[in-house]
């Protein structure tokens, strides 16, 4: 039987689009043929862009027809995290305060992945503005994991990965503020890449932490990332965050070369709890880099135990900044009141779900007078610290190894009962953030379950090729990446 | 308790969030656990210690002052939720 459309990964599909052995609409139509098939179970998408995708996919085949240049991701299949704006295609960030709201215009990244030949066929759904791990923050759909529909696929970029890993997209964008790429690649088994803090354009990315957040890339492997990545990577004058440093070649960073390469392993992410196949698993992952000629040194980032509280308070203090905006007047919903305060009040307490409410409250009360210095100062300082434990660690190291998540994908509702619980999902994946590092995530194991497992890469600020590099080399020897959920 | 409910109503007053009486009492049961739970932070010595705001790996870029997008009053206007003209219309704030 000659392998479906869906399953090629997408540097074959760009292959086979610009030698025209399939035509660019005809790899986007049966894309929205899985879609239509598969997403009724799993709830990938909150919005379709089936008319458009068709149009932009035609384009690029009369661009090769006319001999042009067609672009690195031509006739591409992508999905888009719906905090991610699209000129003319809802946005809404999973929240019902941005239910109806249709951006005038593209961000950076949605333009650069346009102009290299992608084609968006829908929005993926998230926990409402990103704020959360497990993607059932969503006020407009609930998301499955395609491994097994009782169970979440991690957020908050859920959406991303269950496209991906369900084969509905070839790849997608997810952002990443605490762990939000990373943590649904890990539970879905797909690749994914949180790259440096300015490595990404963050214009037209619906704010939630804005020192925190990034746009990276998922992929079902390491080399379908680094071509995403070449995509949306370098500088942009609207976003005076994002670095002006040259973008390198990701792609020659695959060369194999592992030998000799220093790899830390922090012993604070290998914890008391963690559920023993995780832990097993990322450790003969370390052992199979060490064959490879990996030198694994043994690590310490002491500060870790405070990251979970460092991330909350600094995370919440900017969302309840930023979701200031939101108030009835210029765009999304409004609550009618004669008196415009009330107007306001009622707007946000309609607009916005129990989690985004309960982060507005932390950070506003984090911010507030006679309260600043206890949490919001001492979070800020605290994040120095741990920032200087990687500084020191990196000194040593190359790069670091570590799982992703304590356990894999945990029930619907499993951990909606207390907050905390669920914030410590996160545990292995925010320091990362706050130290505005690569790190990258690819699948080493599953459990006995068949849920996949996964492994963190972590790397020096703009060293994206390190984390690659190693990913790669790991994927060339091992087959975890191979597998997929049925059907 | 981190918190009281006086306070949770104060603070939601700043946050401009209207704050039903079960949301109320929900709310300060989470934020005294969450605040509970993330109180080892004192224990941290951080006297000697400069707050990171940002992780400035490169310095700010700086651009021309130039206008580069057009006026797109129409675009913008689209999604307001009430309107006049090119104008967005608001409840009245002057008596």
């Amino acid at each position: 039987m000659p392998e479906a459309l869906h399953d090629l990964s997408l540097r074959e599909a760009v292959t086979r689009v610009r030698q025209r052995a399939v035509s660019a609409a005809d790899v986007t139509r049966a894309a929205l043929a899985r879609i239509a098939a598969v997403d009724t179970g799993i709830g990938a998408f909150l919005t379709l862009n089936e008319v458009e995708a068709i149009a932009a996919a035609e384009a690029i085949d009369r661009r090769i027809a006319a001999g042009q240049d067609p672009g690195s991701l031509a006739g591409i299949p992508i999905a888009v995290k719906d905090n991610i704006c699209t000129a003319g295609l809802r946005t809404t960030a999973g929240s019902r305060i941005l239910e109806r709201f249709v951006p005038a215009f593209d961000a950076t990244v949605t333009a650069r992945l346009r102009a290299a030949g992608a084609v968006v066929v829908g929005k993926a759904n998230c926990d409402e503005f990103g704020m959360g791990s497990s993607t059932e923050n969503s006020a407009l759909g609930t998301t499955r994991n395609p491994w097994d529909p009782a169970r979440v696929p991690g957020g908050s970029s859920g959406g991303s990965a269950v496209a991906v890993a369900a084969r509905e997209a070839y790849g997608a964008l997810g952002t990443d503020t605490g762990g939000s790429v990373r943590l649904p690649s890990a539970f879905c088994g797909v690749v994914g890449l949180k790259p440096t803090y300015g490595r990404v354009s963050r214009y037209g990315v619906i704010a939630y932490a804005s020192s925190l957040d990034q746009v990276g890339p998922l992929a079902r492997d390491v080399a379908d990332v680094a071509v995403l990545l070449q995509a949306i990577a370098g500088h942009d004058a609207a976003d005076s965050t994002a670095s002006p440093r040259p973008v390198p070649s990701y792609a020659a960073a695959l060369d194999g070369k592992v030998k000799g390469l220093r790899l830390g392993l922090p012993r604070e992410y290998f914890v008391e709890g963690m559920q023993p196949e995780v832990e097993s698993a990322v450790r003969a992952a370390v052992d199979h880099l060490a064959n490879l000629g990996a030198i694994i040194e043994p690590v310490s980032l002491p500060h870790t135990e405070y990251a979970i509280a460092t991330y909350y308070l600094i995370a919440t203090a900017e969302a309840s900044s930023n979701l200031a905006r939101y108030d009835g007047v210029r765009y999304g919903l409004r609550e009618a009141r004669a008196v415009l305060g009330e107007m306001y009040e009622a707007t946000r307490a309609r607009g916005f779900g129990a989690e985004v409410k309960r982060r507005i409250m932390l950070g506003t009360y984090a911010l507030s007078a006679g309260y600043y210095d206890a949490y919001y100062l001492k979070a800020q300082q605290v994040r120095t610290l741990i920032r200087m434990d990687f500084q020191k660690v990196f000194d040593m190291c190359d790069a670091l190894v570590t799982p992703v998540s304590p356990t894999t994908a945990f029930r619907l509702g499993e951990k909606t009962a207390d907050p905390v619980t669920m914030y410590l999902s996160d545990i292995f994946t925010i320091s990362v953030n706050l130290a505005g590092l690569p790190a990258l995530a690819l699948p080493c194991g599953a459990d006995k379950a068949g849920l996949p497992i996964g492994l963190q890469v972590i790397g020096r600020p703009f060293d994206e090729e390190t984390v690659l590099r190693v990913g790669h080399a790991y994927e060339q020897s091992t087959e975890w990446h191979r597998r997929r959920p049925a059907p | 308790m981190a918190i009281t409910r006086d306070e949770v109503r104060r603070i939601a007053a700043l946050a401009r969030l209207r704050l039903e009486p079960a949301e109320e009492e929900r709310l300060t049961a989470d934020l005294d656990h969450i605040l509970e739970a993330f109180a080892r932070l004192s224990t941290v010595d951080t006297s000697a210690v400069s707050p990171t705001a940002q992780v400035e790996e490169d310095r700010t870029a700086f651009r021309d002052d130039a206008v580069t997008n057009p006026p797109a009053t129409d675009a913008l206007l689209v999604g307001a939720p009430a309107r006049d003209g090119r104008f967005f219309r608001v409840p009245k704030i002057i008596e």
